[in-house]
């Protein structure tokens, strides 16, 4: 019989394997996983490249934003520098050429001419004469310089060479910045002489003050040999090497980002002047400039962050719902799977059984009546030989096995049999009350307390009879193998739904959970030699049939309850 | 009826079984004849109507059934009893169907056989009683 249990156990186990590789914890969480991954992956690329693009076209904007004001200020910046520088030059030029050289000589009419530029012109600290030798001829303003030769100045060999000059911001005797400008005139018949004036730089600074720059800022000018022509807040005074090193030269305002020696980004936009000496630069420390960039960057990271905790939630929530539907599935599928199972271990034993029933009938008979006739010779006909006893001993012992084995072939044929399911409207509790009857001597004799409760309004049920006979007549037969003497059995009937649920519940021994495992297995008995291990398979079989279901609970030590459910009409049972 | 008057016949393909049978029987005072398959047990029956007829279901040639059949047609006072060596209870109904008096199962009891022999042969005077 073993041989055959394992025959039949070899494909289940194959589709128990196939069952417990679906259905195992460990693909759901590696399947969960790669969901989430892919499904994060997919929506947090996109977003990612989507933010750094944003983040670069937005930095790359604002930059924009930022330095074209600045471009603009400088390059208006210098033109007032220009137009300041070309006024007054234009001014002493036609000054030069208005006036003979004997006006300009007079003293009283260069005063009077100084006085006129001075009240239409801010700026002007001094004027004098100087004729082609450098010798100043004339002079007017708060020195006494009249009589003084220029000719070894650099200044006076350029205005000779160019006819105009635009000096640095130079300190020299007058002790504050000043800027010189001299125009060279020459008459017709060849009479040359200079005109120069001094300009006071603090118009300068008036033209920068002008560009109302914030108080971290800084704007100036140097000349192209890096010296400061103005003050500047952070890169030195008037007259110092400026702190930055010079931009390429370029007559266009431009704007670079570079970084000063303190270690600050800064934007520095400047212009060449093309008619003098000069660069003006602008200074704006980009941290400063670029505060509005830096809340847009923290709103962007915010969003950005906000999106990916999003999307993991979503992936997770989703991935989540998704797995337990699959699992439910799985699980129903798992089910289908066991019952199919169950099924079909079922019906291939019942054909076995039926065969080897069959077959081992026949010589059990011949056993039977050999062993019979052999009892008969001993005790029908008046035979005497010593252990005579002993023999005929040996020969009923042989019958009950015979005996024995005629259960077991009758049982595994009882198995075999599917039997068609007649229905018939039948009460339930008087079926109950009958199956209990049959074990009334034998709980009478134990001392075994059989308690039956069913409900008085129990429904009548549509069901087969004799099959049920079986069933219950299973359930009782276990329940009084577990108990003890003068244990308890109790049979409660109640209605449920549009069914009956019977519970057959006994304060026996239990069973373990290994044995619950099996318990609906065709063969699987704990009766060692006395059980066939097939009337909990048949009793779920049937069960299942008539359209009910089956269920135990049990607990070592402590006793066990079995559960059946059955439909008040007759279901389309299972194959 | 004494039981050393039952005329049975005894049907059965498997030799040590059912001559085993005979002689236990033959121990306890009842005669009996025995055949080994169908044609014979037709054959036996023709030549000399036993009251009681124990045949097997399953054997080669004429099957049980077809015998029981055929038995009842010519000879319907005949009580069989029928033996089956697997469960089929079809076989058994419709036994009980074709007029069949009743159906055992191997391995028999011998006293539950005689017992069922002796309703047999009950019925069979009542029958023949009621037939007058």
């Amino acid at each position: 019989m073993s041989r055959l249990a394992s025959l039949l156990k070899h494909p289940l186990r194959e589709l128990q394997s196939e069952v417990d590789e679906v259905v195992s914890p460990g693909r759901y969480t590696l399947l969960r996983r790669k969901i989430i991954c892919i499904m994060v992956a997919a929506s947090l690329i996109p977003l990612s490249v989507m933010a750094v693009l944003n983040y670069y076209e937005h930095q790359n904007a604002m930059a924009r934003e930022i330095q074209n004001p600045l471009r603009v200020l400088v390059n208006k910046t210098k033109n007032s520098f220009e137009l300041f520088l070309a006024e007054r030059t234009s001014t002493v030029s036609l000054i030069a050429s208005a006036y003979t050289h004997a006006e300009l000589a007079d003293q009283n009419k260069l005063a009077r001419i100084f006085a006129v530029m001075q009240k239409e012109f801010e700026g002007f600290v001094d004027l004098g004469l100087i004729d082609a030798d450098g010798n100043q001829i004339n002079y007017v303003g708060p020195y006494s310089l009249k009589g003084k030769n220029y000719a070894e100045q650099r200044w006076f060999q350029e205005v000779r060479l160019k006819g105009k000059y635009v000096s640095d911001v130079f300190m020299g005797f007058r002790k504050f910045p000043h800027v010189i400008i001299a125009v060279q005139h020459t008459t017709e018949d060849g009479r040359t002489w200079i005109l120069r004036a001094t300009l006071d730089t603090r118009q300068f600074e008036r033209i920068i003050a002008s560009m109302s720059l914030e108080p971290d800022a800084d704007a100036f000018l140097v000349n192209t040999e890096g010296l400061l022509q103005t003050n500047s807040n952070n890169y030195g005074k008037v007259l110092e090497k400026m702190a930055l090193p010079l931009p390429p030269q370029t007559f266009e305002p431009t704007v670079l980002l570079t970084t000063d020696p303190k270690g600050r980004e800064i934007f520095l936009s400047y212009a060449y002047f093309p008619e003098a000496d000069f660069v003006l630069m602008a200074v704006k420390p980009k941290a400063s400039v670029l505060k509005t960039w830096y809340t847009v960057r923290g709103d962007l990271l915010f969003v950005f962050l906000l999106g990916v905790a999003a999307v993991l939630l979503a992936a997770m929530g989703v991935t989540n719902a998704l797995i337990r539907r699959m699992k439910e599935a799985e699980d129903r599928r798992e089910l289908a799977l066991r019952e199919v199972e169950h099924s079909q271990k079922l019906s291939s034993i019942g054909r076995l059984a039926a065969g080897v029933a069959h077959e081992v009938n026949n010589p059990l008979a011949i056993i039977n009546e050999k062993t019979g006739l052999m009892k008969d010779i001993l005790t029908m006909q008046q035979t005497d030989f010593p252990k005579k006893e002993k023999l005929l001993a040996q020969v009923e012992s042989v019958l009950r096995a015979v005996e024995r084995c005629r259960g077991i072939t009758h049982r595994m044929l009882g198995f075999a049999r599917r039997m068609d399911v007649t229905s018939e409207e039948l009460d339930l509790g008087e079926l109950i009350a009958e199956t209990a009857s049959f074990l009334a001597n034998e709980a009478m004799h134990r001392k075994v307390e059989v308690r039956l409760d069913i409900d008085p309004e129990l429904p009548r049920i549509v069901s087969d009879r004799s099959q049920l006979q079986q069933v219950f007549l299973n359930l009782f037969n276990n329940a009084l193998a577990a108990v003890a003497d003068g244990g308890r059995i109790e049979a409660i009937a109640r209605p449920k739904d549009d069914g009956v649920v019977v519970t057959v519940r006994d304060n026996g021994c239990g069973m373990s959970e290994e044995t619950l495992n099996h318990i609906f297995e065709p063969f699987f008995t704990t009766k060692k030699g006395t059980g066939t291990g097939l009337g909990l398979s048949i009793t779920y079989g049937i069960v299942k049939r008539l359209g009910g279901e089956i269920a135990v609970e049990s607990t070592q030590g402590v006793g066990s309850t079995l559960t059946i459910t059955l439909p008040k009409g007759q279901r389309e049972a299972l194959a | 009826m004494n039981k050393q008057d039952w005329k049975i016949l005894l049907v059965d393909d498997e030799h040590e079984f059912i001559t085993t049978l005979a002689e236990r029987l033959e121990l306890r005072g009842i005669n009996t004849r025995v055949v080994f398959d169908g044609e014979s047990a037709l054959l036996a029956v023709a030549e000399d109507e036993p009251q009681v007829m124990i045949l097997d279901v399953l054997m080669p040639g004429i099957k049980g059934l077809e015998v029981l059949e055929r038995v009842k047609r010519t000879n319907p006072n005949v009580q069989v009893l029928l033996l089956t060596g697997h469960g089929s209870t079809r076989d058994g109904i419709e036994g009980m169907r074709l007029g069949a008096f009743d159906y055992m199962m191997k391995p028999l009891n011998i006293d539950t056989l005689i017992e069922k022999m002796e309703s047999a042969i009950d019925y069979a005077g009542k029958a023949a009683k009621l037939g007058q």
